[in-house]
């Protein structure tokens, strides 16, 4: 039980640094693809993604791997909150126009 | 069409195997179909306010307005989960005695209908909203699309609906004196789910940032974004790569449900006992 619970004590030390809004990386969506499309992003670190959305309609930014589902309203922006990931390639989508709206996180 | 088809299938499946578990943990409760009814009603209106206001609660805490919203609305939900496995616990032979007695009425089960019906209002609210964002956008877009979008959606709602239906015809195929039973596991596992979403969304939204670390990872497995994955993170809670606090809210949900459970079981087994 003690190893288990220093072994989550262990899991909480990254989070030390949370995400600031100053360096957060502007996305935008507009005719439902997003610009940039490639975020990078610092490994281990968490960071925070602005994303506007320039279109009329709304859009849910999905990604299983980022495991962030969030509506953003047509002509509204939204703050995504990326937790600090290990090196690779992270995925994500607009779910309501997924056949456009497509991109990545690569943390490195 | 196809989108739309998927995305409203995705979501009346989500929803609708809440609305099949709380049908069959309320099998033979006379007016459980007005509960189950009115949670609808009130979960698709809800949906309909929050997708109106959407933008409004997106801005508030910050822009973590949806997130704290919608780990609430969670919240709740798993209260009202708890309380009816607990009230369940202490009238639940009880209840089993009267389902196979009587066949079909079970006087006992009516005073936790409330709960259930919140449940149920909170589940298609929360699932509802995205639905609604999502046809209106389409149908705002109008043209071919717009027809498409009405086909696709009502063959999504017809596949999620069946789908559930198949869960609650299939509960009901357990025997009588075991059912109560078996609805109070689901019961317990669905609000287990449901706090460890919650504090994903929490996390999500900048509070508790605390063990987020991922503990394993069975993407490899199950996917998140497949169909089983879906199926198994609304009946259980699955995540391919859940993290620590997730982990322990989902424990401590169960450890919670089940010590209460037995609290208030206990005088009566000590009544047998002496």
């Amino acid at each position: 039980m003690k190893r288990l619970v220093l072994a989550f004590a262990l899991m909480a030390l990254p989070v030390a640094t949370a995400a600031r809004a100053d360096d957060a990386i502007v996305m935008h969506l507009k005719n439902h693809r997003f610009t940039p499309s490639v975020i990078k992003v610092k490994a281990n670190k968490p960071s925070m993604i602005i994303l506007h959305n320039d279109d009329d309609s709304a859009d849910e930014f999905d990604s299983a791997s980022l495991k962030i589902e969030k509506v953003v309203p047509g002509r509204a922006k939204g703050n995504i909150r990326v937790r600090a990931l290990a090196p690779g390639k992270y995925p994500f989508m607009g779910e309501f126009h997924a056949a456009t709206a497509q991109g990545v996180v690569i943390a490195e | 069409m196809i989108s739309a088809l998927i995305i409203v299938f995705r979501e009346v499946i989500e929803a609708g195997l809440i609305v099949g578990i709380v049908l069959a943990a309320t099998t033979g409760v006379p007016g459980r179909e007005r509960a189950v009814t009115i949670g609808v009603l009130a979960g698709v209106l809800g949906a309909c306010l929050v997708a109106g206001f959407a933008g409004q609660l997106a801005n508030l805490f910050q822009g973590s307005g949806q997130e704290f919203f919608n780990a609430g609305i969670l919240l709740l939900a798993v209260a009202m989960l708890t309380w009816h496995n607990v009230w369940m616990a202490s009238h639940g032979r009880e209840m089993a005695r009267e389902l196979k007695a009587a066949g079909h009425q079970v006087r006992t089960g009516e005073r936790t209908l409330t709960a259930l019906s919140i449940v149920v209002g909170v589940a298609v609210l929360r699932e509802g909203s995205e639905v609604v964002l999502f046809l209106y956008g389409i149908a705002a877009q109008g043209g071919t699309s717009a027809a498409g979008m009405v086909v696709g959606g009502g063959l999504g709602l017809l596949g999620g609906a069946l789908v559930s239906a198949l869960m609650y015809f299939g509960l009901l195929t357990v025997p009588a004196g075991k059912l109560f039973q078996v609805t109070a596991w689901l019961i317990t596992l669905l609000a287990a789910g449901m706090a460890a979403q919650a504090v994903l969304l929490l996390q999500n939204g900048g509070l508790l940032e605390v063990f987020t670390g991922t503990v394993w990872d069975t993407s490899w497995l199950i996917r998140d974004d497949s169909l089983t994955g879906k199926l198994l993170h609304t009946l259980v809670g699955y995540s391919e790569a859940p993290n620590g606090a997730q982990l322990i809210a989902y424990g401590a949900t169960i450890l919670a449900i089940l010590v209460l459970m037995r609290l208030v079981n206990a005088p009566a087994t000590r009544t047998k006992a002496a």
